[in-house]
């Protein structure tokens, strides 16, 4: 313990501790992603409207893949913009 | 076994309540006629549109979902969608399991949100008397107060 203190102090202090990304629908077991709530899905589009890669959310792509869709589908219905440009402060 | 499906459309915002309700039964008997169950629908009324369709803005939303045998009643009713031009925008899915548990989740939230802003309504009409006496017993000491 004490020595692991010390190493501490030496080494610089690691700027971001890379935290661990988890697919959010595997964790809380959702099986479906509703297209219709476009609320929800405005989690996984950038301010632009562009749908976020999995390398950013951590969505597994069985997930990813349904993500896409329903965003699409959205988009199709209008509860989604296709482009856009401050989708977030809106 | 039967199929489940999904369809939401958009309605042109120049109808008024009545051709909205008018719109809505048309195309619940195009489904019925063609031997469809309609399990449920929701009408989520004038919304906002994202983006404009047609130079409009907004647009009714409906949606209905329906048992069906086979894909011929979706293509009854996407014919009678393209015909219409109070329709603005549909879409048909269909549904596998999952999302006809979710849709069942779905519609038990939505009454129980109903259910609890009826409520709340009530508690309200039942607060307001009381929320009004003391301001009543205020206003009345404030007027001894100048009185004195």
């Amino acid at each position: 313990m004490a020595q692991q203190s010390d190493i501490k102090y030496i080494a610089p202090v690691a700027v971001d501790i890379k935290k661990k990304k988890y697919c959010r629908f595997k964790k809380s077991g959702i099986k479906y992603i509703d297209y219709k709530d476009g609320e929800f899905l405005k989690k996984f589009v950038n301010e632009q409207g562009k749908i976020l890669p999995r390398r950013l959310t951590g969505t597994s792509l069985k997930y990813q893949k349904k993500v896409a869709q329903a965003v699409k589908r959205a988009r199709h219905l209008a509860l989604l913009p296709f482009v856009t440009d401050n989708l977030k402060s809106n | 076994m039967a199929n489940q499906y999904e369809t939401v459309f958009i309605m042109t915002p120049v109808l008024s309540e009545d051709q909205m309700k008018e719109t809505v039964q048309k195309f619940e008997k195009v489904l019925t006629d063609s031997g469809a169950e309609i399990v449920h629908q929701e009408n989520w009324g004038l919304r906002k549109l994202e983006y404009p369709i047609q130079k409009k803005s907004s647009g009714f939303y409906h949606l209905f979902e329906f048992k069906a045998e086979d894909g011929a009643v979706v293509e009854a009713l996407e014919l009678q969608y393209r015909r219409d031009e109070r329709i603005m925008r549909f879409l048909t899915v269909s549904m596998d399991k999952y999302a006809i548990a979710y849709a069942e989740k779905r519609r038990a939230n939505r009454n129980a949100k109903a259910a609890a802003a009826e409520e709340v309504k009530e508690e309200v009409k039942e607060e307001a008397p009381v929320a009004e006496q003391p301001q009543e017993v205020n206003n009345e000491s404030n007027q001894t107060e100048q009185a004195e």
